[in-house]
């Protein structure tokens, strides 16, 4: 049956017409302008593997990103990048090529970096095997992490394989009432220090850490820390919420834009514009109309910025890259898509 | 020993040879330090080997750049007159990924090893790709932070080697590889631009090139800088010396102990042959009648640390340890590890020479490995001692051997190469962390078949369309595979029917 789904998706690419790889849809809203028509992944699905003793589960990419997760958890484990689900559709495909990662990122790693291996359809039809299902790898060019984050443009990815994780014994979170700055400082300050700190979350003078680790870590910095300590349901659903974009900060239509800074940049001069601050700092969320100038502003403080939801993409959605940069990426693109099949213009307008 | 045939490299050997290197030498000159350029050959005897000493050749010419400038000078150079480069850190690596070409220069990033910035509060440093891989973590101290990956070869090898190769260390399978704790790589193409992979934020725009730029074997530009994250030290790390009466058992723990959720900070494991090379050497007080040793190590407070080292302790003794003692001092735990980490020097005291093997398989295959690389040892009449990163089953099967008995290498090579088929046979890889390099390219047509291979070559074509920087090494050409006879065969269709067969 998955033999034949993959025929199909072959004889699609091998028409050689723009297609717009889809699985849940739960990024439509994500990246440049989307042409062409509809290739849904979600036919190819399932857990190939999952052995636990290994930390490796190898999945196909229609496989509901919930599903994987609920397998993991029965055994005790979870992805520590945890991928953003926006809806209930979101697929292990799309959170891979989409490459966005949750609120553990600083600490625990990005999408990338659980990434061990994949399996391509490249725009020839030809099925691809990069990295493989071990830990440690270095055979030939790194393509499974070029795949991470790249929408969907240089390949259909067929099957993952992803690193997991034993889920943490202990678990709490604090509040702190606190402005910008002072969060930005303490922020920076704690992750100096042997803390079990894996999450933080600043907003309207609130900043709320999750503490994460052996129970005894946990228990001790919460002492150490101070703050007021969330009911596990509340603090739980809560980063279910930040994760998912679900919280108020994220409601309505004004522009979403995503700022991915040093985590030790001072407050953004935007200061009259509603933030959120996650990753210890590293990444900071602003509502609101920004002229093509926020492109700027971000590379300033040697970060990028991006138009994550909503607002004109007629500016662009992610920031221009350096000239030489924009050749090799041209080349890559060119080299496993020479028909440009895949999302035409989703990450550059160029490819 | 070998020829080489680099497409795009300048034919020497057709025209006058001293002719065209003293012009090369002359342009060179022009733009670099009178130290800094070697031609006689006397001064590149150092530069003919790496770290793998089998495979050596002179090149035409050592460059040592001390800036970044002339580096893009030298690259421009390079790529006028088709010369080759060959990127070369401290030279410790172990896949002849340095080994000079003969029709190229060598390009030593070693005078470039200043650490130009470390940032406390951002947990940054921003280092030259010449400084070697301890001193970041020494200079970083002060601020009760470290440079995590450590690979064995700390004291000596460079962050730009560590980045090429993407090495890892024995505590990668709690803090990552080097892919996992770099943020920004700046380098020079072999068209002379600078460019920047990554950048200080947690991620960039567009692919991610840095996780390609990681672990590519200085195929595709030369790293003139890097920003590395630090991490705070723990406050306390304990190890466990765990010995069992039978190897297999040993690898059971290794899984029984991931399997009950721990990430031990290291997990490493030793055979007998290696445990009795090292003990008279180290005096790490390993016990020499164990079947294999486990050291497993846990880090972080005081109050984790203990609870950790309770429930591993608890593991082991369920898996049948024979014997276990948790290090009472940093000292102790230091002497622990010393064992381990001399294994290498070790093997190169009870043998003439040793050849230091790379493969990764799924933990729960070693068992099986094991038994097949016992019965190897009597197939090609040759002694090898194990030692492993067990908990990301990342084996260094030590070939011992000596280079002036004839046939021994060959025999050496043999087994070398039988171990690695087996690796991918097993659902692993021919190298976890020493990279291809020259050493192991025909085994990459055990690994991967055509349409891989050419994926690789149209990667490396995206940065160095002129294929000059450090050609023939770590992806092999398609022919190269065929010749060879040792293509990766999908599904039993064959993979290259386009080529003829040998
Ligand atoms: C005793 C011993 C123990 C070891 N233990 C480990 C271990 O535990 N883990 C591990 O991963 N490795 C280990 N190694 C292997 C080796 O030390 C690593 O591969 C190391 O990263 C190589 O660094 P180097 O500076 O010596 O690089 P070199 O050997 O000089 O070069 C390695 C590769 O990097 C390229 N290169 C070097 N610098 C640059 C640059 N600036 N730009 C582009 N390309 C460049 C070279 O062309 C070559 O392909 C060990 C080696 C020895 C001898």
């Amino acid at each position: 049956m998955s033999d034949r789904t993959q025929d199909d998706f072959r004889d699609r690419i091998l028409a050689r017409k723009p297609l717009r790889l889809r699985g849940g849809g739960s990024k439509d809203f994500y990246g440049g302008i989307i042409v062409g028509d509809v290739l849904d992944t979600r036919a190819y699905r399932g857990i190939v593997s999952y052995e636990p003793t290994e930390l490796v589960v190898t999945a196909r990419c229609g496989t509901p990103l919930a599903e994987l997760e609920a397998a993991l958890a029965q055994r005790g484990q979870f992805l520590a990048c945890e991928p953003p689900r926006f809806a209930p559709g979101t697929t292990v495909g799309g959170a891979v090529a989409s490459g966005l990662s949750g609120s553990r990122r600083a600490t625990a790693g990005s999408v990338r970096d659980f990434v061990l291996g994949v399996k391509v359809m490249d725009g020839e039809g030809r099925v691809l095997n990069f990295g493989g299902q071990v830990m440690k790898n270095v055979a030939g060019f790194d393509v499974s992490r070029l795949m991470v984050g790249s929408l969907g443009t240089l390949g259909l990815i067929l099957e993952v394989s992803l690193k997991v994780l034993p889920l943490p014994q202990g678990d709490a979170s604090l509040c702190f009432d606190m402005p910008q700055d002072k969060a930005l400082a303490a922020l920076n300050h704690w992750g100096g220090q042997p803390l079990p700190l894996v999450a933080s979350c600043w907003t309207q003078d609130v900043l709320t850490l999750r503490l994460s680790g052996a129970c005894a870590a946990v228990a001790s910095a919460c002492a150490k820390l101070g703050g007021e300590r969330l009911d596990a349901t509340v603090a739980g659903d809560f980063w279910t919420a930040l994760r998912d974009q679900s919280l108020e900060f994220f409601a309505g239509e004004t522009p979403l834009w995503r700022f991915s800074v040093p985590s030790v940049v001072p407050p953004l001069a935007l200061p009259d514009l509603p933030q959120l601050i996650e990753w210890g700092g590293a990444q900071r969320w602003v509502r609101g109309e920004l002229p093509a100038a926020a492109f700027a502003l971000a590379a300033k403080v040697d970060g990028h910025a991006t138009l994550f939801r909503g607002g004109d993409k007629a500016n662009g959605v992610f920031a221009p890259l350096q000239a030489p940069l924009l050749e090799v990426h041209r080349r890559l693109k060119q080299s496993f898509d020479p028909y440009g099949v895949f999302n035409p213009g989703r990450l550059y307008p160029a490819f | 020993m070998r020829q080489h045939s680099a497409e795009a490299a300048q034919d020497f050997s057709s025209v006058d040879r001293t002719v065209l290197v003293a012009a090369l030498v002359a342009e060179l000159a022009k733009v670099l330090p009178a130290a800094g350029l070697l031609h006689v050959k006397e001064d590149l005897k150092p530069y003919e080997c790496d770290g793998l000493s089998a495979y050596r050749e002179l090149p035409l010419a050592v460059l040592l750049p001390e800036t970044e400038a002339q580096v893009v000078a030298v690259m421009k150079i390079c790529r006028a007159a088709g010369v080759p480069i060959v990127p070369r850190g401290a030279g410790t690596g172990l896949s002849a990924g340095a080994l000079p070409h003969c029709d190229g220069v060598v390009l030593s990033l070693a005078k470039m090893k200043r650490i130009l910035h470390i940032d406390p509060v951002a947990r940054v440093a921003v280092v030259q790709p010449g400084v070697r891989n301890l001193s970041v973590s020494e200079a970083a101290a002060p601020f009760g932070l470290y440079y995590a990956p450590d690979p064995s070869s700390q004291i000596a090898c460079t962050i730009g080697g560590n980045v090429a190769e993407n090495s890892g260390g024995v505590h990668c399978l709690k803090y990552g590889l080097t892919v996992h704790n770099v943020l920004r790589v700046r380098a020079v193409t072999m068209a002379g631009d600078i460019v920047e992979f990554g950048n200080h934020a947690l991620d960039a725009p567009g692919y991610d090139l840095l996780a390609l730029a990681i672990g590519s074997e200085g195929l595709l530009a030369i790293t003139t800088e890097v920003t590395v994250k630090l991490v705070p030290r723990p406050e306390l790390a304990q190890v466990i010396m765990a010995s069992f009466d039978d190897v297999t058992k040993a690898g059971e723990a290794v899984a029984a102990v991931i399997g009950a959720g721990i990430i031990p900070a290291g997990l490493e494991m030793m055979d007998k042959p290696a445990i009795a090379a090292v003990e008279p050497f180290v005096k790490a007080g390993y016990d020499l009648n164990a079947a294999a040793i486990l050291l497993c190590e846990s880090d972080g407070t005081a109050e984790e640390v203990a609870e950790e080292i309770a429930r591993m302790k608890a593991v082991l003794e369920a898996s049948g340890a024979t014997g276990l003692r948790v290090s009472q001092s940093e000292a102790e735990r230091l002497r622990f590890w010393a064992g381990r980490k001399a294994a290498f020097p070790a093997a190169g005291r009870v043998s003439a020479d040793y050849y230091c093997m790379d493969g990764t398989i799924p933990r729960r295959r070693l068992g099986e490995m094991l038994t097949a690389i016992t019965a190897m040892e009597k197939k090609y009449g040759l002694r090898c001692m194990n030692v492993f990163h067990a908990g990301d089953g990342n084996l260094h099967p030590l070939i011992l051997y000596d280079a002036n008995v004839p046939g021994e290498l060959q025999r050496t090579e043999a087994f070398g190469a039988e171990i690695l088929k087996l690796s991918v046979d097993l659902g692993g890889t021919i190298t976890g962390e020493h990279g291809v390099g020259f050493e192991k390219i025909n085994s990459m047509c055990d690994q991967f078949g055509a349409d891989e291979l050419r994926a690789f070559h149209a990667v490396k074509r995206a940065f160095d369309p002129e294929g000059l920087l450090n050609p023939e090494k770590a992806i092999p050409t398609l022919h190269r595979c065929a010749e060879f006879g040792r293509m990766h065969v999908h599904g039993g269709q064959i993979k290259f029917p386009d080529l003829e067969r040998f």
